[in-house]
């Protein structure tokens, strides 16, 4: 299978991104860099159809049926999970601001054990 | 006919969510609708695990597209099986929460509730029946928006912090789940997974090797396997409890019916990878049982003894027998069951006692005899006490690992045992400090506004009546354990020859 390195390039420069940016403690920047992530693996899923350019799928004349047309099916999946996607995204904007309003921070919060140890720290 | 049943447990729920939303201002309405839906998609269930056992695997191809082009939906004997169990918890749950709502009137996240539970609902369905690598994607995305709603519902500081966790391991979980798709896509030209079952096989054992370790990680995100498990007792404790008690009983199953699925269907017998497992089950057992031990909180607690117990599944598939698989099966089954009762209960003693902190109650056996014996029936049965459903699939799993006889194996069963000690001390533990000792006083509800009432010793019937119908469930176990374990035996012996499934998918009958 040929694939295109420039996308290929693209995809792992989206991973890095958005892995970075995961790590951070900012719930912002967490939102974003699962965005990216998103994206790469998008796009990661739609290179697997093989090379761009290939004639569609459908509306084809000439030339035996199904020979050389592009692959419909990881398109297909991609919109499914671009969909997805989307509307996670939406939700996660909603929480993150629910946060902020909660507690006027845009950081992720410590959960019990972290709570718990640094209680323990404090003691003498 | 089996046509149209196939799809009913998937489509029903679906159906049901949205007419929920219509009728949302109608309470009753909207609860008569979902306790129709799930019992009738029960019955489905029901029916789907009888003609799965004796006609083999039925296939339905979504749309008329002739697989691998198209969707299947497949249901053998464990999909089926697993899904019938489902649905029963699923039914169970939903009337408790119904008691609860209905006997506390407060404000109200209801209307939103009946409508995510009955997609979650889908979604579980879905995540069982489906045929297809992709499909099963979006059956998890399907299944955790929903819980994504269901976890945040009340919309308070803990609820949101803790959801946000949840959120964003799921959604990472997700992108790798859509990486390791596009790479079997790009490997083999296929989702279909009777096909790709084919198609991988002739590839090199290297790439092979990556797909399944990948797809492992993603399933173990879900399944809440030891490296992988620390968003589940953070997540998990802060939702109401019967949001609690339907996640801990059936979303990390669903992942590990994935783990299942794919790696005896996909990738069947990969060297490595069973060792692998072996290592995972015994790390998670241990790991999961000892931050079990030092909880205060009894949700805390009880969310780690799921960790914990995720580990015999493990333990079964991957020793890779017929008896092993069949042990990990009946395992799955039991834990359903008695997991989900477990914190059935434990909202109870909190709606009781005012707290679920373990220091601050006591002596709840003179107050409330009958949560007693509920508490006591399913703790004994996780722990593995004879004559318990624990017990028979423990004993499954344990002479399983000592007939495969390999280091790791016997490593696995000595772990289990322990595990299996350390969690009668951990449910121990939860009775000598809630229900023995002197009476502790109730404390009011710290927050009059949340959905849920605490500290009253007003119990409806309905919200006793439907732990008293999970506890029977848990029992019904023990009195069926023959014809289940033979049945668990049967589909332990079609995953280990996954020919028949291939073939049942891919010539058309």
């Amino acid at each position: 299978m040929t694939g295109n390195l420039t996308l290929a390039l693209t995809v792992g420069a989206l991973y890095t991104a958005g892995t970075f940016l995961l790590l951070q403690r900012t719930l912002t920047r967490v939102v974003l860099g699962l965005g990216l992530l998103a994206h790469g693996a998008n796009l990661l899923l739609l290179q697997a159809g093989g090379v761009a350019g290939s004639v569609p799928f459908v509306g084809k004349q000439d030339g035996p049926s199904g020979a050389g047309t592009a692959d419909p099916l990881p398109q297909a999946m991609v919109l499914t999970a671009i969909v997805i996607t989307f509307g996670v995204s939406a939700f996660l904007l909603a929480l993150a601001y629910r946060s902020w309003v909660l507690t006027g921070e845009d950081d992720v919060q410590d959960d019990v054990e972290d709570r718990r140890v640094a209680r323990r720290q404090d003691q003498p | 006919m089996i046509r149209i049943l196939l799809p009913l447990p998937i489509v029903l729920p679906l159906l049901a969510a949205g007419l929920s939303v219509v009728v949302g201002r109608h309470q009753r309405l909207q609860r008569a609708l979902s306790v129709l839906t799930l019992t009738a998609v029960v019955a489905v269930a029901g029916r789907l695990l009888f003609v799965a056992d004796t006609d083999g695997p039925a296939v339905v191809q979504l749309g008329g597209w002739v697989a691998p082009a198209g969707i299947s939906l497949v249901g053998d004997r464990l999909s089926t099986l697993l899904l019938l169990v489902s649905s029963l918890v699923l039914l169970a749950v939903l009337l408790y929460a119904i008691g609860q709502g209905a006997a506390d009137g407060r404000r109200t996240t209801v209307a939103v509730f009946h409508p995510c539970y009955l997609v979650l609902a889908a979604g579980i369905a879905m995540a069982f029946l489906t045929g297809d690598l992709f499909n099963l994607f979006v059956a998890f995305e399907v299944m955790l928006v929903a819980s994504y709603v269901l976890i945040t519902l009340d919309g308070g500081a803990e609820q949101v912090r803790a959801g946000m966790t949840y959120v964003v391991v799921s959604l990472v979980a997700s992108a790798l789940f859509v990486t390791a798709v596009g790479l079997v896509y790009a490997a083999t030209g296929t989702v279909n997974m009777a096909d790709a079952a084919v198609r991988l096989a002739e590839l090199p054992d290297g790439v092979r090797l990556v797909l399944g370790l990948m797809l492992l990680v993603v399933f173990g995100i879900k399944a809440a396997i030891f490296p992988l498990f620390s968003w589940l007792p953070d997540s998990y404790p802060t939702a109401p409890s019967p949001v609690t008690a339907v996640f801990a009983g059936l979303l990390t199953k669903v992942g590990v019916y994935a783990i299942i699925r794919t790696q005896t269907l996909l990738f069947p017998g990969d060297g490595p990878t069973a060792s692998v497992l072996l290592v995972l089950a015994v790390l998670t057992m241990v790991i999961g049982i000892l931050g079990a031990l030092v909880q205060d909180d009894l949700k805390r607690l009880l969310s780690f003894t799921i960790v914990g117990h995720i580990g015999y599944m493990l333990l079964g598939l991957g020793l890779y027998s017929v008896a092993g698989l069949a042990g990990a099966i009946l395992y799955t089954v039991h834990h359903i069951t008695v997991q989900t009762t477990l914190f059935l209960v434990a909202g109870l003693i909190e709606r009781r006692e005012g707290t679920s902190s373990m220091a601050r109650s006591g002596g709840l056996q003179h107050v409330a005899p009958v949560l007693a014996v509920l508490y006591l029936v399913p703790a004994l049965s996780l722990a593995g006490i004879p004559p318990l459903s624990g017990f028979l699939a423990k004993l499954g799993l344990i002479q399983a690992g000592t007939a495969d006889g390999g280091v790791l194996a016997l490593v696995g069963v000595g772990a289990a045992i322990l595990t299996s000690l350390l969690t009668l001390y951990a449910v121990g533990k939860v009775w000598s400090s809630v229900f023995w000792g002197p009476v502790a006083p109730v404390i009011p509800d710290e927050d009059p506004t949340d959905a849920v009432e605490v500290g009253t010793a007003r119990t409806p019937r309905l919200m006793l009546g439907a732990a008293a119908f999970a506890v029977a469930g848990g029992l019904a176990i023990t009195v069926v354990a023959g014809p289940l374990y033979a049945l668990t035996s049967r589909a332990a012996a079609d995953l280990m020859a996954p020919a028949s499934y291939v073939q049942a998918v891919l010539v058309p009958r």
